[in-house]
């Protein structure tokens, strides 16, 4: 799983009849940090994550095991919103 | 399958209920000689692992596995704790 900043959301009316009724979100993928790293995934969102929020994306075929997601043709799906990240320096890395 | 030291832990109160219950814990990825390589990513953690211990994670669908493997939205969960740092030798620091 990655984590991304919510920077923008998608509307699309014509599309596949499994996606209707999803929201989909434009998702960056920051640093621990919470700087910005460049790119951008077309995420549906699972859990009702709101702009600029920090989020779990979960990539690839795990993305439609998301609760909700059954047989969804998706790759990137928003499973969490972040509260905090706590790193540990000293832990040899 | 790729060794990793666990860097930290992710706390998220809203997620997926699939999720619900599951511990999150930031990996740094680590190559032959355990010095970090690319970005850290965020693992589900299947086995009980900590801050600071080396341990590796297995990507994709199979992430899943560990749990109830149709309904856990994971792609990078941690399986294993490797014992000590000393229990990884590859060509330059096999133990003779």
């Amino acid at each position: 799983m990655i984590i991304a900043r919510i920077v923008g959301t998608v509307v699309s009316s014509q599309k596949d009849e499994r996606l209707m009724g999803k929201k989909l979100l434009i998702v960056r993928p920051v640093n621990l940090d919470g700087t910005d790293t460049s790119g951008y995934v077309v995420a549906v969102d699972t859990v009702g994550a709101g702009f600029h929020e920090r989020v779990l994306v979960v990539a690839g075929s795990s993305a439609r095991l998301a609760q909700g997601m059954k047989d969804t043709p998706v790759d990137a799906a928003i499973v969490g919103v972040i509260d905090t990240v706590d790193v540990n320096h000293e832990s040899g890395v | 399958m790729q060794l990793a030291r666990v860097i930290g832990t992710v706390v998220a109160t809203v997620k997926n209920d699939s999720l619900e219950g599951r511990k999150l814990l930031v990996v740094q990825s680590l190559d032959a000689n355990l010095e970090p390589q690319g970005k850290p990513l965020v693992a589900l953690d299947a086995i009980g692992a900590g801050t600071g211990e080396l341990v590796f994670w297995c990507r994709g669908k199979e992430a899943s596995f560990p749990f109830k493997r149709e309904d856990t939205p994971t792609d990078c969960t941690i399986v294993a704790i490797v014992d000590s740092d000393e229990h990884v030798t590859n060509g330059r620091n096999r133990h003779r």
